[in-house]
């Protein structure tokens, strides 16, 4: 009680002038609107919120929380857990119920995160228990594989046989979105998760790969595929350039000034206007072609469509983008696993873990930092390629360092060095990110003037708080190791060093 | 010369609010060895509720000058501090000895909310502020240039000599400051011998926050409009003084607040603007690769 009271104190303090006092703008300068409803408002979520937390869950003798915890970490039940999740379930099934019947968008919403909670829960459960041998995590591996491949194939089919209406065109556009954060993040673990360095200015090789396609094609006319290679090139070129200079800093120096040099490249695409067009960035980049067959429904010559004698549809150029991300991320990470198992892999994680002790062994740690520093630029700058062609048009908007907080984000949410958990991180941020602009039920819950989009980094921000608490290792914290003597077996995420870098 | 001395006067003003918000960094980094990059963010809340402190006392009535400006330093430093404190609660002491990227993450996370939870609350609008301190004294002329110093740069200069002094005392004359450099120090020995470390790890972000808050206010006086997002560059900058001057010792976070003020102002002065925190940047690299742990820092050891 006097705790919960505490914290209403506390966020009466936080929020009495900046919630409860809005400045707007007059003729005679700023005002003051008081909003005392509001503020009274967060006050007492405060202080109830606390009070059932305290009641219920921190102090409690048995915690609520426990029973779905147990749901998940495989712990036998006890009588009482079984209650609890059996008036959940049906709470939960007669919220949807109401929901449904009455057209309740905020009931069939709460109805449904609960009853998808604790089934899915149970239904997991079951399965561990019945099959405990079965090798999950290559399971889901290869799940997620077939699904990235076949996915746009089969719901493109689908749909030009059925005429579902499907929203395709956002969901293409949406897996494009989170397949090259997907590949960012690939490219930037090869930096922070392998080789330990901390580097907070990655967007800039994404911008130097996005830039140099863009000058290259609209200068001159050069096609995506010569490119590609060339922007991957001057991207690592200018890992190297970075990586110079600082090879002597270490941890939070090193980071600062990676962090300076984006802000640095990001300044200097602004302001040079002759070459980079400056805040107006340079429009009209060309659109891939299937290997010089271009998807248009008017282009003179040969068209994608003419050549397979099919009717023109805008999705084929999408579908084909979805592909060439596909293979560009799945390259990223095929040369990840592959380096990791040669020398200079080895460098990097031996240097993760204590560099002093990597160069006593005779590793040459100035060949080492930069050969992670350009190889990871390099997958950057491929990236950035894409990421040109894919919207005809960059700008220094797209690069800049809350980028980078979020590609570093996916690095660390993941479980540094994680493959697979960076891919996982992607999906739940971004596409998670992504699905709060979809939110009828939230209007619903609001009110009208709800506008989703506003809170969407703010959730955003409370999401990797709360994840990073909940899960500090990030969300795969186990690994097998890279090289073992004898039966590998797989290390958590506690074992792994940092990196000092 | 004039046109020099004029500049000096500009950079001097700017270094000191840099100087006050490196501070924050700085200590925080020495005590607990994390980047809070909330620390920005923390600033611009400072000086946002500046500014509403202002407007409500403008509105009740309180006008007069020295009197209103003691109050809204006040508030402004109490909530802010109460801001500083929430943050480290929530997003850093869960985290305190987990692997150290964690509460990196969680402080870019804080970042991001701080910002959008003031974009919400007040708009994204950039918020306007009459003058309030006005006037101020021609030094020298020269020719048709005349070397002004505002009354407000004064107010600026003094509020940071005097406020620095006094963290300066509390730092190495109170109990805080000797739990706070034990802590500094080796943190299990310190818990081992008595002292709260949870405590001071608290008072220290509330301390920075304070000092953020003096910075806010000051921020606002002299150039009368904020946004939500002015915390992101000017922390950025506040933090690379930090750097500059060797993170975790106080005196460097003085000088490179200085140092980073009189680079940015003289290169706006002298060349084109646009670049200016270019130079501030370039310059925290090449610092850097001669002095790899600041001006004043103290050099790493290498555990084997």
């Amino acid at each position: 009680m006097s705790d919960s009271l505490l914290a209403a104190i506390i966020a009466f303090a936080l929020f009495s002038l900046v919630l409860g006092l809005r400045t707007e703008d007059a003729a005679t300068g700023l005002t003051l609107e008081p909003r005392p409803a509001l503020l009274f408002t967060v006050v007492a979520i405060v202080f109830f919120g606390r009070l059932a937390l305290n009641l219920f869950v921190w102090q409690a003798e048995y915690p609520l929380t426990a029973p779905f915890a147990k749901l998940f970490n495989s712990e036998p039940f006890d009588r009482r857990d079984r209650v609890t999740l059996a008036v959940a379930f049906v709470f939960g099934a007669g919220w949807l119920l109401i929901g449904l019947l009455f057209g309740e968008p905020v009931y069939e919403l709460l109805g449904t995160v609960v009853v998808l909670f604790v089934g899915l829960g149970l239904l997991r459960r079951f399965i561990v228990q019945r099959f405990p041998n079965l090798p999950y995590a290559q399971m889901f591996i290869a799940g997620g594989i077939l699904f990235a491949l076949f996915f746009p194939i089969v719901t493109y089919a689908l749909e030009s046989m059925f005429r579902l209406g499907l929203p395709l065109r956002y969901w293409f556009d949406l897996s494009i979105l989170i397949l090259t954060y997907v590949m960012l993040g690939w490219g930037l673990n090869i930096v922070v998760g392998l080789a330990g360095l901390l580097d907070l200015g990655y967007v800039a090789f994404y911008a130097v790969g996005a830039y140099t396609f863009a000058l290259l094609a609209t200068h001159f006319g050069l096609g995506f595929w010569i490119c590609l290679p060339i922007a991957g090139a001057a991207a690592a070129l200018w890992g190297i350039i970075l990586g110079f200079p600082v090879l002597r800093l270490r941890g939070d120096y090193l980071a600062i000034v990676t962090l300076a040099f984006g802000e640095i490249v990001r300044i200097v695409l602004l302001n040079w206007t002759d070459v980079t067009g400056g805040p107006n960035g340079i429009a009209g980049i060309p659109k891939p072609t299937f290997f010089g067959l271009p998807f248009s429904p008017f282009a003179e010559g040969m068209t994608f469509h003419k050549f397979f004698g099919i009717p023109y549809d805008g999705l084929h150029a999408l579908i084909f983008l979805y592909y060439l991300i596909l293979v560009l991320a799945f390259a990223t990470n095929l040369v990840t696993l592959r380096l990791r198992r040669l020398p200079v892999g080895r460098a990097w994680e031996a240097m993760r873990e204590d560099e002093i002790a990597c160069r006593s062994l005779g590793i040459n740690t100035t060949v080492t930092k930069l050969s992670a520093f350009a190889t990871g630029a390099m997958f950057g700058g491929l990236a950035g390629c894409f990421f040109a062609t894919r919207q005809g048009f960059v700008s220094p908007e797209s690069f800049t360092f809350i980028e980078s907080a979020i590609i570093l984000a996916i690095v660390v949410l993941g479980g540094m060095g994680s493959q697979l958990g960076v891919a996982i991180a992607a999906v739940v941020m971004v596409g998670g990110f992504e699905a709060l602009r979809h939110t009828e039920g939230l209007q619903a819950v609001f009110g009208e003037d709800f506008d989703p989009a506003l809170y969407r980094m703010l959730l955003f921000g409370i999401a990797m708080v709360g994840i990073m608490v909940w899960r500090p290792r990030g969300l795969v914290s186990t690994r097998a190791p890279t090289i073992s003597l004898g039966d590998g077996k797989n290390i958590s995420g506690e074992l792994v060093s940092e990196g000092r870098g | 010369m004039a046109y020099f001395l004029q500049q000096l006067i500009n950079g001097v003003t700017l270094g000191s609010i840099y100087g006050l918000i490196a501070i924050g960094y700085t200590m925080v980094y020495g005590i607990i060895g994390m980047i809070n990059f909330a620390h920005g963010d923390i600033f611009m809340i400072g000086a946002f509720i500046a500014l509403i402190a202002f407007l409500a006392l403008t509105a009740i009535g309180v006008t007069a000058i020295p009197l209103a400006l003691l109050l809204v330093l006040i508030v402004a430093i109490g909530l802010t501090a109460v801001w500083g404190w929430t943050v480290e609660r929530v997003a850093y002491r869960p985290l305190r000895d987990s692997f150290r990227l964690a509460p990196l993450i969680t402080a870019i996370g804080m970042s991001i909310v701080l910002q959008n939870f003031i974009q919400i609350a007040q708009g994204a609008r950039v918020k306007p502020l009459q003058p309030v301190i006005t006037g101020g004294y021609e030094l020298y002329s020269q020719g048709s240039f005349t070397v002004i110093v505002s009354n407000i740069q004064i107010l600026i200069v003094a509020t940071t000599v005097l406020v620095m002094t006094g963290f300066w005392l509390l730092i190495n004359r109170t109990a805080l400051g000797r739990s706070q450099r034990a802590c500094e120090q080796d943190r299990l020995m310190a818990a081992l011998s008595g002292v709260d470390v949870d405590r001071t790890i608290s008072l220290t972000f509330v301390l920075g926050a304070g000092l953020a808050a003096v910075a806010g206010m000051l921020y606002l006086l002299y150039y009368g409009v904020i946004d939500f997002f002015i915390g992101f560059i000017v922390g950025i900058k506040a933090f690379t003084a930090a750097v500059f001057g060797g993170i975790g010792s106080i005196p460097g976070a003085m000088l490179g607040g200085l140092i980073i003020g009189l680079i940015e102002t003289f290169w706006s002065a002298y060349f084109t603007i646009e670049y200016k925190d270019v130079a501030a940047f370039s310059m925290l690299a090449i610092v850097l690769i001669f002095f790899p742990t600041g001006l004043l820092g103290r050099p790493e050891v290498e555990k084997v």
